[in-house]
């Protein structure tokens, strides 16, 4: 636990280093692309002078100055398969991204959607010291959460405290400075596995880059996804990728779940590619020129041609109508959705006082989805694009860079995590004293 | 789910970019389209080279290119590769020509080579050297001082040390140099007015007004004109001499010449030695008090050796040893003392 801590501390130095430079690199490493971009921040300092939120929702400090995704390659599931083909993919995308910004760039700010994530609610009570919380109680009452046994080889990537609540007054965002007593916390963790991360931060690492933060693909794109409202009064994104489609519910501006149906936009593409025999790179191109999920008459009609080079004329002259291509894909599309809602059910998203779904990613453009939607998830669905940033090309604009335009926000004002909070002091003497005395010897 | 650029290879494009028809007839013979293993047999029945398979490129780039792309992208080393390496280069290339001593010297030759062009063209080429101003001594003398071998360069020409050395002829108050068009020097010279003559340690010299030497005199009878001062110390008060001196128009005819004494005032001296001794401060009052007198009461023209100025509120009178006695004798005859 100390030792995450640590590590998740020292990205977050590296990404005050980065931010103090003024160039970061944004990286979302995707299962069916990999996407790179550079942000410049700048503006920062005027930004100070408004008390809460800014008129641009502190998206104007930064400018996006390069962009560049690339295929990606070794990567399922969102998790890396294949080191060196990943490793390559990200070289491809930073290199042209860096050409694009004419700059090097060396802090990393990447997310991923795979390893499994699973999420836990903490909450942790202590006696404040005194009247008044401090910073220090702030630290305690963090460190106090009772941490489930959340099993071997995961890694806690995100513990955000959700909820303060100070005596009987429950609700805060910010509690220090405020008179009470008892001071009570809820956090939300997220674990995911130890070798995913650990083979992201390995080929990251390959490319000479340094990771400044690591961030889960469903909580950044639910930031770029979500207006205002929905993540106040309480809504899911679901982040359909091309080899995962992540799930996260907001409430009250903060992440309280955070799940993965292992589905995504890449099993439509095998389900057309096995049913109409055809390689899985024409099945995407039919996909996306061609596909939907609800038929019309008119469909039956449309033949589109398949293709191919056997050198059979037979197979090579092959023609499917759209209502055939739909007829594939709808009861994956559907699989996935269903799978979506059992999540959502588990989680409890129907006590929630408001029930609004965004649906992105790259998989939810495909025509009709909003229909079908409504009719699995319930009636408030709507397709959600990512905000607009600034000097975002108009190619990275679609709802494929949900994640990575979230990630930008992600980077540009992070939340409070646990490990932004100093150790409390009544675990530090043993090592701070051993310090000490290291000191002493070093110097006398 | 479209990457933004797709890479070139991509199989996506590959299908939908089938020729569907439109070959090169020479193509057409030499791989006909269709199974690749049947177009691979007939090309080796015909005795043909197996087509070359396209090879499928990578677009990411190895570690090595993505090492010195960002290398490229650091701003030192861009700012070391622009600019530094460039000099550094030129540096060493130029020192190392120049380490051996055959280079340094045809180098220093060419450059010489050129400047001897340069210097040799007829626009910079000075004939002749004209003298305005000066008597023909002093032209003499300049030329005489100034030894130049013309025609030279004008470059050749050191116009400074010129100057200076025409300036420390003493006769030339002030000069000037030009290189003028149509090769000429021309030398402005301002000459020194000749005011006085002066007798001093080296023998008869002929001041200006200022007391600076203009020339050397062999006798005093070749300037007439010019009035006499003699004694150590008279070059430094030449003005209050000629102050003097002009006062003393109405004795002229008579006036020998002055005399500086013990380097501090004038003595006037007048024929039958008479002296007028002049005070250190206000010689010129004390003169046009003298005149004042010698108008009025003619004090000159009697048997006065000498008229002691030196304190100017009691001028006193020195008399020959005749008109001592005479005096003594007029008033024994005054007083009826007399012998």
């Amino acid at each position: 636990m100390t030792d995450l801590y640590a590590t998740q501390r020292a990205m977050r130095n590296m990404r005050r280093a980065a931010l103090q430079r003024g160039v970061v690199a944004i990286l979302d490493v995707g299962t069916s692309k990999i996407a790179c971009l550079v942000l410049r921040f700048d503006g920062g300092a005027r930004l100070e002078d408004y008390d809460g939120v800014g008129p641009m929702a502190g998206q104007s400090s930064f400018r996006v100055i390069g962009a560049a995704t690339t295929r990606s390659r070794g990567v399922r599931f969102g998790e890396i398969e294949a080191m060196g083909e990943t490793e390559r993919a990200i070289r491809t995308a930073v290199q042209s991204a860096q050409k694009m910004a004419n700059t090097r760039v060396d802090h990393v700010i990447a997310c991923f959607s795979g390893g499994q994530p699973r999420s836990y609610g903490l909450d942790g009570e202590v006696d404040c010291d005194g009247n008044v919380v401090s910073e220090q109680d702030v630290a305690r009452v963090l460190a106090a959460c009772e941490v489930p046994p959340y099993g071997d080889y995961r890694e806690v990537l995100h513990a955000q405290p959700v909820n303060f609540a100070l005596d009987n007054r429950s609700g805060l965002s910010d509690p220090r400075g405020q008179i009470g007593h008892k001071l009570a916390c809820d956090m939300h963790m997220l674990t995911v596995d130890t070798a995913t991360i650990q083979n992201l931060l390995y080929c990251i690492k390959r490319c000479d880059l340094e990771v400044a933060g690591l961030a889960s693909a469903a909580y950044v794109s639910a930031i770029s996804a979500m207006v205002e409202d929905e993540q106040e009064l309480g809504g899911a994104c679901i982040d359909m990728g091309g080899g995962s489609t992540d799930i996260s519910i907001f409430m009250k501006k903060h992440m309280i779940y955070a799940d993965t149906v292992r589905m995504g936009g890449d099993h439509v593409t095998g389900d057309i590619s096995m049913g109409l025999q055809i390689p899985a790179a024409t099945a995407e191109r039919i996909k996306t020129f061609y596909g939907g999920v609800v038929a019309t008459g008119m469909d039956d009609r449309e033949m589109i041609e398949v293709g191919g080079d056997s050198g059979d004329w037979d197979k090579d002259r092959r023609t499917v109508s759209r209502a055939e291509l739909i007829g594939i894909m709808r009861p994956r599309v559907e699989e996935i959705l269903e799978d979506v809602r059992a999540r959502l059910d588990a989680a409890g998203f129907e006590h929630l006082p408001s029930q609004q779904i965004v649906l992105t990613g790259g998989a939810s453009q495909i025509p009709g989805l909003e229909g079908l939607a409504a009719k699995i998830l319930g009636q408030q669905v709507r397709i959600g694009r990512p905000l607009r940033v600034q000097g975002l090309p108009q190619a990275a604009t679609g709802a494929a860079f949900a994640s990575a335009v979230g990630l930008c926000l992600f980077a540009a004002n992070p939340q409070d995590e646990w490990w932004d909070f100093e150790i409390p002091a009544d675990r530090m003497p043993a090592r701070s004293l051993k310090r000490a005395v290291r000191w002493f010897k070093s110097n006398w | 789910m479209q990457p933004l650029r797709p890479p070139l290879h991509s199989p996506a494009t590959a299908a939908s970019g089938r020729p569907t028809g439109g070959k090169p007839k020479a193509q057409m013979r030499a791989v006909p389209a269709g199974n690749p293993r049947v177009s691979a047999a007939v090309a080796r029945a015909k005795g043909l080279k197996p087509a070359e398979t396209p090879v499928k490129r990578d677009p990411a780039p190895s570690r090595a290119a993505y090492r010195m792309n960002r290398l490229w992208l650091t701003p030192t080393f861009r700012i070391a590769m622009r600019f530094g390496l460039p000099a550094l280069l030129t540096f060493g290339v130029v020192s190392i020509y120049f380490a051996q001593g055959n280079h340094r010297e045809s180098f220093m030759n060419a450059i010489a080579d050129v400047r001897q062009s340069i210097e040799s063209r007829p626009e910079f080429r000075v004939s002749t050297m004209l003298i305005e101003g000066a008597s023909p001594e002093l032209e003499q003398d300049i030329r005489e001082a100034v030894v130049v071998d013309f025609p030279t360069s004008s470059f050749d020409l050191d116009l400074p040390a010129m100057l200076e050395q025409i300036r420390g002829l003493d006769a030339v108050a002030e000069a000037s140099l030009q290189i003028r068009s149509s090769g000429v020097l021309g030398v402005d010279i301002t000459e020194r007015q000749p005011a006085i003559v002066w007798r001093g340690p080296q023998g008869l010299e002929v001041l200006d007004a200022l007391g600076h030497r203009v020339a050397a005199l062999g006798a005093r009878g070749d300037r007439p004109d010019l009035p006499l001062v003699a004694g150590q110390g008279a070059q430094d008060a030449v003005q209050e001499a000629l102050e003097v001196l002009a006062i003393a128009t109405p004795v002229a005819g008579r006036l020998r010449g002055l005399e500086r004494m013990g380097e501090r005032r004038w003595d006037v001296v007048l024929d039958r030695d008479q002296r007028i001794l002049l005070p250190e401060e206000g010689a010129a009052a004390a003169m046009e008090q003298v005149m004042a007198l010698d108008r009025a009461q003619d004090v000159l023209g009697r048997d006065v050796t000498a008229v002691d100025m030196r304190n100017i509120h009691r001028p006193t009178l020195r008399l020959s040893e005749a008109a001592m006695a005479d005096m003594r004798r007029i008033k024994g005859l005054d007083t009826g003392d007399a012998k």
